[in-house]
């Protein structure tokens, strides 16, 4: 049961075990937590905080993007 | 085929506006880093990989058909260039994973110890509702999870890096690593089962 749970998450299972799976999960306490808390996994996954680009390449990138602008607008 | 699709910031971009350009190197940058050290593992050397790959982008804003979104776009750019940097490597890689992924399907990502001979959970999993959302989005937990994505094999952790951290879609994840829809679940299953019991070990 918990091997299908990403296939379950990813709407990939076919109609008829999809159906069989959210029965069992119904009437099944520790599948229900664990589907939860692979939901939860995910969520978190999205929230790690990001490594702010450094000011040198931020200023380096801007400069060839400026360059490119001009190239282009002429 | 996709039709290309209108994309407000792509269009910003090709129209050479500073501030979308900077607001877009700003959000892709963290994702961008750490998918590149899926790939190479000095820091210094991922962000070399980001670097290129922006440049790359910057010469191709005009060819690119807009077939994808931007983020994906710049994702395959930045995966082509990390993997070009250890190309020695993922040839020895490579070989190996496709044995991987077949013996993956297999291998059970619960420990079967937790499960009676009925098939019924022995030891049911503590449900994580009590745990209040200031901890769970606290910096402790966010970095457990950090550390326990470093720590997936390279083919659990660049999907699980694209599809979760990056949000990317999984056709598009699909396409960019050239894996099967099938092999991209697989794959991201068993990194999403790692990453779970790892939080189920520190919340315990």
């Amino acid at each position: 049961m918990v091997e299908l749970m990403t296939d379950y998450l990813e709407d990939a299972l076919s109609a008829r075990d999809k159906a069989r799976f959210e029965e069992h999960i119904a009437g099944c306490d520790g599948c229900s937590a664990y589907l939860e808390q692979m939901r939860t996994t995910m969520r978190l996954a999205g929230r790690i905080p990001d490594e702010p680009i450094p000011q040198r390449l931020q200023d380096e990138l801007l400069r060839v993007f400026r360059s490119w602008k001009s190239e282009h607008q002429t | 085929m996709q039709a290309s699709r209108s994309e407000p910031e792509l269009d910003a971009l090709r129209r050479g506006d500073e501030t979308a350009f900077v607001d877009v190197l700003r959000r892709y940058h963290g994702a961008l880093m750490r998918l590149a050290m899926t790939y190479v593992q000095n820091p210094q050397i991922a962000e070399d990989v980001v670097q290129d790959a922006w440049l790359t982008a910057i010469r191709s804003l005009d060819s690119f058909a807009g077939r994808s979104s931007l983020k994906t776009w710049i994702s395959g750019i930045v995966i082509n260039i990390a993997r070009a940097r250890r190309r020695k490597e993922s040839r020895l890689v490579s070989l190996a994973s496709v044995f991987t992924d077949y013996a993956d399907r297999r291998r059970p990502t619960v420990d079967p110890s937790r499960f009676g001979g009925d098939g019924a959970w022995r030891e049911l999993p503590r449900p994580w509702e009590n745990v209040p959302e200031s901890s769970l989005i606290g910096k402790e937990m966010l970095g457990r999870i950090k550390s326990a994505i470093d720590e997936l094999p390279p083919k659990h952790r660049e999907v699980i890096v694209l599809r979760d951290v990056a949000q990317l879609d999984a056709t598009e994840v699909s396409n960019l690593l050239g894996i099967s829809p099938e092999n991209q679940r697989v794959r991201l299953h068993r990194a999403r089962a790692a990453v779970r019991k790892s939080l189920e070990e520190y919340l315990s």
